[in-house]
């Protein structure tokens, strides 16, 4: 496939689209018409067609998010069912295409739309493990977050965690008569934990292990394997991880390997799942601002970014609130930016790490990373869990100065103008940081070659794998969500999107360093934007207990790791809710781990650990 | 692909490993002396070479913003009025808030009457659950609870200790404006004064604020006499010496017999009695109120 400009008679705004995709499938595609919803409803047994010829005809060729929705129960949704949300985008720019497939609850079947979209793979399959929805044709529909034989479908709505104390907080127990208890206390086993009426408990045997690596092809004739020189070989399963130094936390890839060639490789991944998501339906909408932070914890304030610009959607529909003001969101993209530089720092360091220059070159870059979160701490009150965003606002304006106060404990005092503070490591100190990793690293012929060449994904894979970020504008794809879907005032920054189209570990690393650069630019914009527009209000207007209309919205933005998206859809009996009835993240390390069996194939073992380390994935948010 | 690239990177390291040592050079021992003023050039954004802090020995003071788990705000202990005071009024709003839900409140209410009474009659919160959000001082409409500055919590038991009630959790104003001057005086304008908003209310008030300590010495005794049949010493105590800050030192000593000193370590049993003594206080009072 060439990548060329778009028919010009195809393409339009998304209300074209929708007439278009509505003409071609006059009975299968309706439009969405509850309250505060949009895009179309596709009847289940045509979504496969539907899909391509979204793809191919009106060229949404990239799948952002697909997720399911379970709506049982509550009055405004009446009849209960399961619905599959679907997210296309140009990848030449503008708003989504949304079209959702609707399947009974009970028999919950699909068409998988992998053959469409590969980058549907793993999104579906969190979808059959959470929520139970088959899809019919997918090539490897197993559980992806939860282990083999776990009983239940953990996001539907009839589902009890171990501790499950009430649908939804804050907890009744809590107040007024909150005689404390430890929930270690209570018994897990009680009436929560759902396990088939035949089992035995005490004979329990995890057959998921060796499930995974018969996948693999284990037990194979070896004296029917030969190599191209007539000698007898036998393909080897090598497993690496959970607990491995260069998997970057608690991830594990089991591969296939013919001598050091990599056959066949599968991530394994859910070990620090925690079912994020269904702890965000338990929360209120603020409660759930926190819980972002530790997503990827790399680049917290982006996450905070996301989430309120989705909540910032639904407010939009008809509560009362006031919008973020100027000051707000030039507030917003300073520690976006900042966050940006601290991540790509972060991911270049330890991708070096993978590499074999152990932790010389990282700790370079985490001194400057010190300086950025010494800022987030005097301003957002932490350092990595700032929590700094609110719905209409941020927690609190810059101070006046980055200071501390010696105390009993604590003695090592500092105060600095933050300003100046501010002027000095833009202007100054981070440039001068990136020049230095370029001089470093840019040139080196060690790490070039050993990246250049290897990993490579091509435009189109990119693409049709869904992979965001530098993952993606690393194959040549010039696609940022700053430019192609704006949000806050990135549209009157001046900035270019880094793209190399290489489609290697090299390039990628350039992205970033560009991308650095690019962060810098905008930085040095938005610090005038700070002088003059100092003395406005930043404080949201949004009461703790503040309710959200009726809707669905999907707020996404370019963070460090690619695109990060909030799906979040308020529903309930009334006209408002404190609760969201779903919400879910699109998170970029995870779906980035799609291609990762695909860009691998061919390649060394020792590769392996690079290519991981070039996509960049932090688990926090690949399990959630 | 001839090597000078790399060797230029190793120039890089070779000026870091420079660097640190003239950092060395440059201030000697007075780089851990401990009346350091070389520790902000070392820190800030000028800084070159190793930028280690030699944590425990020197420790960092956190900015003003920094927040790790909340501490309840107390009057100061030598206020000339009511010393050690909760500037708690147990309105909830920060248990409902609190995003793990890790805060309790137990609120108290006069005996005999039933009413809530504005100060909580015990208050726990369990460190292990909270995530340091800062959400309850952020929403607390009486400045009462606060993030504090102590992040040296560890301790060897985790099922005893990281439970913390009220006793340990209060602490005196004077602490807050210590370590966080200006937000202090910032809260101070808001409210418009140093005082906690209530005791502002009243003093405003005037005349109106004497039958009120009366009100509330009242309740206080009432308490005590609640309180006296399984704490007798200690309520007498209370009811002899009326003042604010006995019945601080006090309660630890009273509460506690009458809902069990540690209400983490009771038995399942107990805490279902407790539980439905509870209940039936509820009930007791939705009668009273209906009839």
């Amino acid at each position: 496939m060439v990548l060329t400009a778009p028919d010009p008679n195809k393409v339009g705004t998304i209300e074209d689209a929708i007439a278009d995709l509505k003409a071609a499938f006059p009975n299968d595609v309706s439009d969405d018409k509850r309250e505060g919803y949009g895009g179309v409803i596709v009847s289940a047994d045509k979504l496969l067609e539907v899909a391509s010829y979204i793809r191919d005809t009106l060229k949404f060729d990239y799948l952002s998010s697909a997720t399911a929705v379970d709506y049982l129960g509550e009055g405004h949704h009446s009849n209960d069912h399961m619905e599959m949300v679907y997210h296309a985008y140009r990848t030449t720019g503008g708003s989504a295409l949304v079209f959702k497939a609707q399947t009974d609850r009970e028999k919950a079947e699909l068409p998988s739309l992998v053959s469409v979209w590969r980058g549907a793979d793993f999104q579906e399959r969190e979808a059959w493990d959470l929520f139970g929805i088959r899809f019919k044709g997918h090539p490897n529909l197993k559980r992806i977050l939860m282990w083999e034989g776990f009983y239940g479908h953990p996001m539907r709505k009839d589902w009890k965690e171990a501790f499950y104390e009430s649908e939804h907080k804050p907890f009744d127990s809590r107040w007024p008569e909150g005689h404390v208890y430890r929930a270690e206390e209570l018994n897990v086993f009680g009436s929560n934990v759902k396990y088939p009426s035949d089992i035995d408990l005490s004979r329990l045997t995890d057959k998921s292990e060796s499930d995974l690596y018969t996948g693999f092809g284990l037990g194979v004739d070896m004296t029917h394997m030969t190599d191209e020189n007539g000698i007898q070989t036998d393909e080897l399963v090598v497993n690496m991880g959970p607990h491995h130094p260069s998997t970057h936390g608690v991830f594990r890839m089991v591969m296939r390997l013919d001598g050091e060639t990599i056959t066949h490789l599968e991530p394994v991944m859910g070990y620090l799942h925690r079912n994020h998501e269904k702890i965000g339906e338990r929360n209120t909408y603020l409660h759930n601002i926190p819980f972002t932070d530790r997503l990827d914890y790399i680049s917290s304030m982006g996450n905070n970014h996301g989430y309120v610009l989705a909540v910032e959607q639904l407010l939009a529909k008809g509560a009362k609130y006031t919008p973020p003001t100027y000051r707000t969101e030039v507030l917003r993209v300073l520690m976006v930016e900042l966050s940006r530089i601290v991540n790509h720092l972060w991911a270049i360091g330890f991708w070096l790490n993978d590499l074999g220059a152990f932790f010389t070159p990282v700790l370079y870059f985490v001194q400057e990373r010190e300086r950025i979160l010494d800022f987030f701490e005097a301003v957002a009150g932490s350092r990595m869990m700032c929590n700094y965003m609110r719905f209409g606002g941020v927690f609190a304006d810059l101070p006046e100065r980055i200071k501390s106060t010696m105390n009993l404990m604590n003695d090592r005092v500092r105060d600095f103008d933050t300003m100046q503070f501010l002027q000095e490591m833009i202007n100054e100190r981070i440039p001068r940081t990136i020049d230095e990793l370029d001089e470093y690293l840019t040139n080196s012929d060690i790490v070039q070659s050993r990246s250049k060449g290897v990993g490579y994904l091509s435009a189109e894979d990119a693409i049709n794998f869904s992979a965001a970020g530098p993952l993606l504008r690393g194959s040549g794809v010039a696609y940022d969500i700053r430019r192609a879907d704006p949000y806050s005032i990135y549209p009157e920054l001046d900035f270019d999107v880094a793209v190399q189209h290489e489609g290697d570990m090299y390039a990628r690393y350039m992205v970033r360093l560009i991308e650095m650069r690019e962060s810098v630019r905008i930085l040095k914009q938005i610090l005038p934007r700070l002088e003059y527009t100092k003395g406005e209000s930043v404080t949201s207007s949004f009461a703790y207990s503040g309710k959200i209309p009726l809707g669905e919205a999907y707020g996404r933005v370019e963070n460090g790791k690619g695109e990060l998206g909030y799906y979040v859809v308020s529903a309930g009996d009334k006209k408002n809710t404190a609760n969201p009835w779903r919400y879910h993240v699109r998170a970029p390390s995870f779906i980035n781990l799609t291609p990762l069996g695909h860009m691998c194939r061919g390649t060394k073992v020792a590769d392996v650990v690079a290519i991981l380390g070039s996509i960049d994935i932090v688990l926090g948010e690949t399990d959630r | 692909m001839n090597g000078i690239g790399f060797v230029k990177g190793m120039l890089v390291t070779l000026r870091h490993f420079v660097n640190t040592y003239v950092d060395d050079l440059r201030y000697g021992f007075r780089k851990y002396s401990p009346d350091v003023d070389n520790f902000e050039t070392r820190q800030g954004t000028k800084a070159e070479g190793a930028f280690t802090v030699q944590y425990p020995e020197e420790k960092l003071a956190m900015p003003e913003r920094f927040r790790f788990v909340p501490f309840l705000v107390v009057n100061d202990y030598d206020h000339p009025e009511a010393p050690g005071k909760d500037w708690c009024t147990s309105c909830g709003i920060c248990a409902k808030v609190c995003p793990p839900q890790c805060i309790w409140i137990v609120r108290s209410n006069d005996p005999v009457t039933g009413r809530p009474v504005p100060e909580p009659e015990a208050f726990f919160i369990d460190i292990d659950i909270c995530m340091n959000c800062g959400f309850c001082a952020e929403f607390c409409p009486f400045d009462a609870i606060k993030m504090d500055h102590d992040y040296e919590l560890s301790s060897y038991d985790r099922t005893t200790n990281h439970v913390f009630d009220k006793q340990k959790l209060s602490k005196e104003f004077k602490y807050w404006k210590t370590i966080a001057p200006t937000r202090a005086v910032e809260e101070m304008q808001a409210r418009g004064g140093w005082e906690h908003k209530d005791a502002q209310k009243a003093a405003r008030r005037g005349g109106a604020d004497a039958g009120k300590d009366a009100k509330r010495e009242e309740v206080r005794a009432r308490k005590a006499e609640a309180a006296a049949p399984t704490a007798a010493p200690a309520a007498e105590a209370v009811a002899e010496a009326p003042k604010p800050a006995a019945e601080v030192k006090a309660e630890p000593a009273a509460a506690p017999a009458a809902e069990g000193a540690r209400p983490w370590e009771e038995s399942h049993d107990q805490r279902e009695a407790r539980k439905q003594a509870a209940l039936a206080r509820k009930a007791a009072r939705a009668a009273k109120k209906d009839g």
